[in-house]
């Protein structure tokens, strides 16, 4: 395939599925540590009534209402999580299904009872995304990179993406030791002086963060997968945290290329005609990816078991 | 000045040196978990350079009372102060060696890697690990006899091992202060041997060391102080005067046969 059809039509979903899948498998390696790896679904189904009332109040269906309306409704859902589980004295996995089935039942009710359902918000939009719809019109070939009329003219959720990544690796960069020792030994890390229920609230708003920049992109599916599929692979490559990490975003770019490449060109050369959905094949080869490494991987013994003396 | 206000003043100029000059001090510290209290207005002076053995039954709020004076648990009431002053001016001053079965060992980390963490208030967030901090955790492993598995991954290790890992970590920490809970609990004999040979060597050196225990054969050869707790306040003071066997009947209740508390209170003597 050559520049001229590559760069505008596959190069920009492909570098959004990359980025996409980098924010979210980057603090999915906590969360998967910290037996969390759910928030991401939670996050993904509390989402629904802040975007109906974001458009409730602004009557838009833009995107920035309706990120800032899933924003809100995630961090809304994330301290009701922790308070549930704190006040309540349950299992976080108990206080996130609590939260996540009332508000996304909240959301549902506020869609049928109010007059958005004559809005189309579409479902499947909202768990595929439209991944391949984001084309780069204005580019004609690899010499666009450089020209900035045609940089211009680039889709907004790539650069929005981007910048998220960005801040998801700076976050974990800047607060890398102290998550760390939380994230092996809470009551160590509060001896120490680590304020552990903050840094695992900031934590999950930055994994809600990532959530709610990709949901627009490229919709719920492969959100949830990107937050388990890759720091769960790479956990069973490696015994080290650093090391995990690095094949996390290893597995993420992996997944997000080839499941493109495939869900674009795949059907193709088994005589098909219509390409499948990307973001359907990006969590398919994640997967595929969690699987080869659970047979194959170097470190899968769980080695945690109680071992006796 | 009457007798009595005078008693009573003298009373306070002593509660304020005990505070001053204790390493932890706490005063009516109440923790509860859910309805009924895990510790109930518990008074303590741990005396500096000493080694305490806290003990009690089951469920006797032993690694509460440790986690209520680091600040791991909230307490309902009461204050703790470390060398006289508030707990946050003091954390550098003190390690801490949770019990081993309360952490994860599946968790991605070499022996190394877990020592250097008790480096953290040292390096704060961004500082570079060099290689002086690590020959500082090398030797902290050589101290508790693991140097051998520095790059091992932690969940390879038996517990005895792991706890050694542990005790290597709040050595990292340079502490004055060494609270530790359960540091004997399923290990081999080699381990406990280890264990105590470093514990007396801090001591030695004029640290202090409080340690939940719940061996009660081994209090008097271990341990030079002792504090005894059953959700309440039993007692506390050196282990000739107070690992009586009357104060283990009331610490114990029941629980603990008296043929048992004679045979322990003897070897005390």
């Amino acid at each position: 395939m050559s520049g001229a059809d590559f760069v505008p039509l596959s190069l920009v979903p492909i570098l959004i599925g990359v980025f996409t899948a980098i924010a979210c498998a980057l603090p999915g390696n906590f969360l998967l540590l910290r037996r969390q790896a759910l928030i991401g679904d939670a996050i993904s189904h509390v989402v629904l009534p802040g975007i109906v009332l974001a458009f409730l109040v602004t009557g838009s269906t833009g995107t920035w209402p309706m990120m800032a309306g899933a924003a809100v409704a995630a961090v809304v859902a994330v301290v009701l999580i922790e308070a549930i589980r704190r006040l309540g004295r349950v299992e976080s996995g108990a206080a996130m299904g609590v939260v996540f089935t009332a508000m996304f039942a909240g959301g549902v009710l506020l869609l049928e009872r109010s007059d958005t359902s004559a809005v189309h918000l579409d479902v499947e939009h909202a768990l595929m995304g439209n991944l391949e719809s984001l084309i780069w019109l204005d580019a004609e070939g690899w010499s666009s990179l450089l020209d900035p009329v045609a940089l211009a003219g680039l889709p907004p959720e790539l650069t929005r993406i981007f910048v998220t990544m960005l801040g998801v690796a700076a976050f974990l960069w800047l607060f890398w030791r102290p998550l760390k020792i939380a994230t092996f030994d809470e009551g160590f890390a509060q001896g120490a002086g680590i304020r552990t229920g903050a840094l695992g609230m900031a934590l999950v708003i930055v994994a809600a963060i990532a959530a709610v920049a990709a949901f627009d992109a490229v919709g719920s599916i492969i959100v949830i997968a990107m937050f388990i599929c890759p720091p769960a692979a790479a956990r069973l490559m490696t015994d080290r945290l650093e090391a995990q990490i690095a094949w996390s975003v290893g597995f993420a770019t992996l997944s997000a290329v080839a499941g493109y490449v495939l869900a674009g060109y795949g059907p193709l050369w088994f005589g098909g005609v219509n390409a499948v959905s990307a973001a359907g094949m990006i969590a398919t080869v994640s997967g595929v990816i969690l699987a080869l490494a659970t047979i194959f991987g170097p470190c899968r013994s769980r080695t945690g078991a109680p071992s006796g003396t | 000045m009457t007798h009595l206000e005078l008693a009573a003043d003298h009373g306070r100029m002593v509660e304020a040196e005990n505070l001053a000059s204790s390493p932890l001090a706490i005063r009516g510290l109440t923790v509860s978990y859910g309805e009924k209290p895990a510790i109930f207005s518990v008074d303590a002076t741990f005396e500096d350079g000493s080694m305490t053995a806290i003990i009690g039954p089951n469920g006797a709020g032993k690694s509460t009372l440790l986690k209520a004076a680091l600040g791991v648990v909230r307490p309902l009431s009461g204050r703790v102060t470390v060398y006289g002053g508030p707990l946050e001016g003091a954390r550098g001053r003190i390690a801490y060696v949770p019990q081993r079965a309360s952490v994860d060992w599946d968790f991605p980390a070499r022996v190394i890697d877990v020592v250097l963490m008790g480096l953290y208030r040292e390096l704060g967030l961004l500082a570079r690990v060099t290689g002086r901090h690590r020959s500082r955790a090398m030797d902290c492993l050589a101290r508790v006899g693991m140097e051998n598995f520095a790059h091992r991954q932690i969940g390879k290790l038996s517990g005895g091992q792991q706890q050694r890992v542990f005790l290597a970590r709040a050595l990292a920490q340079d502490a004055d202060l060494y609270l530790l809970d359960e540091p004997f609990a399923g290990v081999d004999a080699a381990t406990e041997k280890a264990i105590i040979d470093v514990l007396k060597a801090l001591n030695a050196g004029g640290k202090t060391v409080v340690a939940v225990h719940h061996d009660l054969a081994t209090v008097t050869e271990y341990f030079d102080r002792v504090f005894l707790i059953n959700v309440r306040k039993v007692g506390e003071g050196p282990v000739e005067s107070t690992f009586t066997g009357e104060a283990l009947q009331k610490a114990y209740g029941g629980r603990l046969a008296v043929t048992q508390i004679d045979g322990l209170a003897l070897g005390a003597v």
